[in-house]
């Protein structure tokens, strides 16, 4: 049997409990991007209706079929291989409905460019978070 | 100068009466005043005329953030500045929860906001437009938690917006009450809550969708890491841990716990409501405002059994911190964890600060224990540690249901003026003060302060200090010079804006340092010098309408009960606001 060794990585959201909501993982995904501000981060945390009721933490799952790159009507998004995607942003024309078809809602529209934004899993997010919510994590091969 | 600057200037203006806004472009104050209470005075300045009614259309509101808002760890909160309808000075108060980040990725450095509105009305604030909003529906309902949780369902901005609103208090115009931020966090002090309820503004929402490219990344990056390390490590340890409930046990120690509206410096239920057992017993879960490592917020669960129905429970949660301990605790001699919890439960819900809630009712328990009023004003029984009849006529203050109520919600200094008992009112310049009982100099520091907060300038750590090593009490014109040194430095970390919580991290040389990195030119002198203007700019708003801290009443309380350094001498505290009105009379006349 062929075995493809898989290190191809992800974010994954540890235990969401632990998240006290400074969003320091949010304005570093910016910063990596020279900017800051929230708009252009690919992690999110909200509430989960009240702070008391604690933090739900949105990042991209690199699913290995993933529904947003099946949608694509330009093929801008790529299934990368061992899961997750990556964006070709001269292929893309914004239609959205990348950001529709995710189930878990990961993917926004950037309100400058009109394209989504695409974790590239690069775990910079990661490095900020002061209490071990999120790693960053080989993606386990189905 | 920087195009940091560029991207901070605009400054959001809007007449409640008219529904206007408009936005202006304030470059010039910025690179003069950096931002936050820099420039939250001098907007001030330019809008509220001398003598206007705090409560009147003449009175603003001013927010203000600064250059290193949402881009440096605990630069996360925003400058509240207008005049206190408790006192009826310029006054500052400061919030964090997501509002600093809102307003600055919003696109602004500050919103002014005007005038008197008809009817009730909400404001929802973005970047190119301000709605305002009918809020007939939201007034009166009184709980500013209920206020939230229809504005999050109804407002855009999930996760990034910040709501601020007020409850009953401030509808009301109780002179403490106060604006909640999200939800446990507050313009606490001063009394922002009454001048909101004055311009029938229920609340603001900020929804942020803006982002500002950084001018030097490899600089800023670099910085960023070693300042995100530092906010992590021992200096801000204490907030992290037990948080500022730490306090409790630490003053209780030394005596300079006020217990029993200040009769006492130990409190011998301490133990039971002390950082070490709300963490062992009731301790939640705990959050940040935007920007923040530590965490300091610690939300207790309050777990309670319906009264009218067996087997029917409900699980609440409220934030604790030291100052609330103080003031609906220890100083009302509350030692039952669950009764103390109802109590901030209660003023977080009608929407009222902590402290003056808890320094009134304990005058009020005082005149009642001594016979100056009865029962026929109270309506309910106060008794030291009694939390049900407190938690009764905390209601009371705000619906104010007869002539003792309405003066109650006037603040102590009102109450002691209509029937008595001044030698144990405790407040200073009519604000009631923040619970360290440490010495001198933080009596001195209440005196003068802008914000009645502990951090104005951390004169109770002056007087820990002293006490520790055991040094003479410096002369009183020191005393005063020191406090001023102290707090004119604090007015740089307060324009940044910073949480006052990382003063130990941003010296003078890293918030030189990390200013570079956005482009600007501060020299930690520079800083230095600038903080002292600052300071100098807000004293005189206050000297103008006739502030002299020499003519202010001391309670004679203070002058009673022993501190840790001492039975505090009333010429001592006199002489030192005397030099104080002398240094700040001698800057206000050049």
């Amino acid at each position: 049997m062929l075995r493809v060794i898989c290190l191809v990585k992800r974010i994954a959201v540890l235990d969401a409990n632990r998240c006290v909501g400074c969003q320091l993982c949010m304005l570093a995904c910016s910063r990596r991007l020279g900017f800051a501000g929230y708009e252009k981060s690919a992690i999110r945390v909200r509430s989960a209706g009240g702070v008391e009721r604690g933090f739900t933490v949105i990042v991209c799952r690199a699913c290995s079929d993933p529904p947003c790159a099946r949608v694509c009507p330009e093929d801008a998004l790529i299934p990368r291989p061992g899961g997750g995607v990556i964006l070709k942003p001269e292929r893309c024309n914004g239609c959205g409905h990348c950001a529709e078809a995710c189930d878990i809602g990961a993917i926004w529209m950037d309100g400058e460019s009109g394209k989504p934004i695409i974790c590239v899993y690069c775990g910079y997010c990661v490095q900020f978070c002061p209490h071990k919510v999120i790693m960053l994590q080989e993606v386990e091969a189905v | 100068m920087s195009h940091w600057v560029r991207t901070l200037s605009r400054v959001l203006y809007v007449d409640l009466a008219r529904k206007r806004y408009w936005i202006e472009d304030r470059e010039d104050l910025f690179s003069r005043w950096l931002g936050g209470i820099g420039v939250a005075a001098q907007l001030y300045k330019e809008e509220v005329p001398r003598g206007a009614d705090p409560l009147g259309p003449e009175n603003a509101i001013i927010f203000a953030v600064g250059p290193l808002t949402g881009v440096f760890p605990m630069a996360s909160k925003t400058v509240a500045a207008f005049k206190s309808p408790l006192n009826g000075y310029f006054a500052e108060s400061h919030a964090g929860g997501r509002s600093a980040l809102a307003i600055r990725f919003a696109g602004y450095g500050a919103i002014v906001i005007r005038s008197v509105s008809e009817r009730p009305v909400y404001l929802v604030i973005e970047h190119d437009r301000v709605r305002f909003k009918d809020a007939s529906a939201l007034w009166g309902v009184r709980s500013a938690e209920t206020v939230g949780r229809i504005l999050r369902e109804t407002t855009p901005g999930a996760g990034m917006r910040s709501i601020l609103r007020i409850g009953g208090a401030g509808e009301k115009l109780v002179r403490y009450a106060m604006v909640m931020v999200e939800t446990f966090r507050h313009f606490g002090r001063m009394g922002l809550g009454a001048v909101f309820g004055s311009k029938k503004l229920k609340a603001i929402v900020v929804a942020p969708e803006k982002v500002h490219r950084f001018p030097d990344m490899r600089r800023y990056r670099d910085i960023y890491q070693r300042i995100y390390d530092l906010t992590k490590g021992p200096k801000t340890k204490k907030y992290h841990d037990l948080g500022t409930a730490e306090n409790v046990l630490v003053l209780n120690a030394i005596g300079a716990l006020p217990t029993k509206n200040f009769s006492s410096g130990r409190f011998d239920g301490a133990e039971e409501i002390s950082g070490e057992a709300l963490v062992e017993n009731v301790l939640a879960r705990r959050v940040a405002c935007s920007a923040c490592p530590v965490a300091c917020i610690h939300l207790a669960a309050i777990r309670e059994e319906y009264e009218d129905e067996r087997f029917m429970y409900k699980t609440e949660f409220i934030s604790y911190d030291y100052e609330p301990i103080y003031a609906l605790g220890t100083n009302l001699g509350v030692r039952d964890r669950f009764g103390l919890l109802k109590l901030f439960k209660a003023v977080e819900d009608w929407g009222l600060d902590a402290i003056s809630t808890g320094v009134v009712l304990a005058w009020a328990t005082e005149a009642l224990e001594r016979g100056l009023i009865t029962k026929f004003e109270t309506l309910v029984d106060l008794r030291w540690g009694d939390w049900r009849g407190y938690l009764a006529a905390i209601e009371n203050i705000v619906r104010q249901p007869n002539e003792f109520y309405k003066v109650l919600a006037m603040g102590v200094e009102e109450a002691a003026r209509r029937y008595g008992g001044e030698d144990f009112a405790m407040a200073f310049n009519r604000v009631e003060p923040a619970g360290y009982l440490t010495g001198p100099l933080f009596f001195i520091s209440l005196a003068i302060g802008f914000r009645h907060s502990h951090l104005d300038s951390g004169a109770y750590s002056l007087d820990q200090k002293i006490f520790s090593s055991a040094e003479e009490l410096p002369s009183p014109r020191e005393a005063a010079q020191r406090i001023i040194e102290e707090e004119a430095w604090r007015q740089i970390l307060t324009s940044l804006v910073l949480c006052l919580f990382a003063r130990g991290v941003y010296d003078e040389n890293l918030v030189s340092e990390a200013l570079r990195s956005l482009g600007y030119d501060y020299s930690p002198e520079d800083l230095k010098r600038l903080g002292r203007e600052i300071y100098f700019e807000k004293q005189r708003l206050k000297w103008e309408e006739g502030f002299r801290a020499s003519s202010l009443r001391i309670p004679r309380r203070i002058i009673e009960t022993p501190t840790p350094l001492g039975r505090i001498s009333r010429e001592y505290l006199e002489e030192a606001l005397k030099e104080f009105d002398d240094l700040i009379g001698k800057s206000s006349s050049t």
